[in-house]
């Protein structure tokens, strides 16, 4: 049951934030409310005073600057907005691919962008593919405006660097370098994923010219591995798969992987399985982002 | 909190227009259950995993049992209830009754209302995607082979 609390819906980001500053604890930002509703629900968290922020005109809004080569997503933007706009379609391929998988259409249809970093819960997807693009978010607040990359404002499970009466505005993402290719790895049984793990490389005259990294869901929170993709680069595709000196470098990106990623033991899974798992997509996601 | 938070809304469900005073946390499916007898979205898991309570909120699936009644404002809500047109049922439902897509029935409406959405986007999904799609919607009699082949029936049907 759903506890009563008063509603307030400011149509501006400077309101939304005096709203939050005056009542503090006692009042929550709602988005989507695909997580916190649930929360309330269950009698995890409890608030007096919901936010609706996505009475906000334009804090929804999706745009590409030609010239910067950045996506802007406005914080309220759904899955589901992300999934079907041929803008994030045609020049942010990794975004649709990887939304059109998150949860169930229900929850892509009401769940926000802003809402999945802000709650930070580990079994997400976003967070892998905002790494592997470098991008950042904005926040607004009492204090004035900051950006911090996604890597830095990611903390750990349900943990950010998000103060209280902060806002999350936009999160912009640069594009990936021409020629580049990605993959993204699902895996799980559950609800939510066991593991995430994404890829973006760029193959030139036969050789690895550039790879990027990220693994999320396995641990703590979403990571680059940035001392495997340094191992990786410059690798020949021919070195990198079928042999055993091959398999003996993915091994050892396979750990490095499983070292920044600190897989944890839960009911997803024991550590030492999660990061067999991580050797195996590895594999699997390299193979997929570097053959035609 | 007190009745100076309540909030007058006006919306359509099934065609038909409702003005109503509601309070904040009140949820889409209490509303349709308990307030408008509309009895066809079910509660289950209550946690926007099973999709017994789907509804469309202009057109796209919604969980109403996590889904706060007051954000149906202004919008065109069909439940299962809806889709028959008078005596005349909807291609979908002819589909799952000729086909039988369903067993105890309590998944049906959410079925149903699930695969329009995707038929409304997609007339001629492929069995991928009506899997894909329908991944949210769960089952616990029919194996689902039956549903997929009902699902493809209708889409069938409704080319005309
Ligand atoms: C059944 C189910 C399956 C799911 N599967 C997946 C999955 O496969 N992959 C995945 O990644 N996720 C999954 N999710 C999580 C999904 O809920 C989130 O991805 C969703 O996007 C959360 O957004 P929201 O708008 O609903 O957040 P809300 O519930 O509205 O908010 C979440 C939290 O963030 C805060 N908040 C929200 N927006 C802002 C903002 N702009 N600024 C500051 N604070 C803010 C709120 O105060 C609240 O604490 C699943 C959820 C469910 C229920
Ligand atoms: S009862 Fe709403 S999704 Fe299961
Ligand atoms: S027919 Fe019984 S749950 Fe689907």
């Amino acid at each position: 049951m759903l506890k009563p609390f008063q509603l307030h819906e400011p149509t501006t980001v400077e309101e939304a934030i005096s709203v939050l500053g005056k009542f503090g604890d006692d009042a929550s930002v709602y988005a989507g409310g695909t997580e916190l509703l649930l929360a309330m629900k269950e009698g995890l968290l409890s608030y007096d005073h919901l936010v609706n922020i996505k009475a906000i005109p334009g804090l929804d809004v999706v745009d590409y600057d030609e010239s910067t080569g950045v996506l802007t997503v406005g914080a309220t933007a759904t899955h589901r907005a992300l999934e079907y706009s041929p803008l994030v379609g045609e020049k942010f391929s990794l975004i649709s691919d990887v939304e059109h998988r998150v949860a169930n259409v229900r929850v892509r249809n009401v769940g926000t962008l802003g809402g999945n970093l802000c709650f930070a819960e580990p079994h997400s997807d976003p967070g892998v593919f905002l790494l592997l693009y470098d991008a950042e978010v904005e926040l607004v607040g009492s204090g004035g405006a900051r950006k911090q990359s996604v890597e830095d404002f990611i903390l750990g499970p349900y943990e950010t660097t998000r103060e209280p009466d902060e806002l999350l505005t936009t999160i912009e993402v640069p594009r990936l370098p021409e020629g580049s290719r990605h993959a993204y790895i699902k895996f799980g049984y559950h609800e939510r994923p066991s593991l995430g793990l994404g890829l973006v490389a760029r193959v030139d005259n036969g050789t690895l010219a550039d790879i990027r990294i990220a693994v999320g869901s396995v641990g703590p929170k979403p990571v680059r591995v940035r001392n495997a993709e340094e191992r990786l680069r410059g690798a020949s595709l021919a070195d990198l798969f079928g042999n055993t000196q091959s398999s003996a470098l993915l091994d050892e990106a396979g750990r490095m992987m499983a070292e920044a990623a600190e897989p944890v033991t839960d009911l997803h899974g024991s550590a030492e399985y999660k990061e067999h798992l991580l050797r195996v997509f590895l594999e699997e996601a390299l193979e997929e982002a570097t053959r035609g | 909190m007190s009745e100076d938070h309540r909030l007058q809304i006006s919306f359509v469900v099934n065609g038909r227009p409702v003005d109503t005073e509601i309070e904040p946390h009140l949820l889409l499916l209490d509303l349709l259950r308990d307030k408008l007898a509309l009895k066809g979205a079910k509660r289950s898991c209550d946690m926007q995993v099973c999709g017994a309570c789907t509804v469309l909120v202009d057109g796209n699936p919604v969980s109403s049992c996590t889904y706060l009644a007051f954000e149906a404002r202004g919008t065109d809500v069909t439940t299962i209830e809806g889709l028959a047109d008078g005596e005349k049922l909807h291609p979908l439902m002819e589909a799952f009754i000729d086909n039988a897509g369903l067993q105890c029935g309590f998944c049906t409406p959410g079925m149903i209302l699930a695969a329009k959405s995707l038929l409304d986007l997609n007339p001629r999904p492929s069995v991928e995607e009506v899997k894909e799609y329908m991944r949210g919607n769960l089952c616990r009699c029919t194996g689902y082979k039956k549903i997929l082949e009902s699902i493809e029936d209708a889409a069938q049907r409704m080319q005309g």
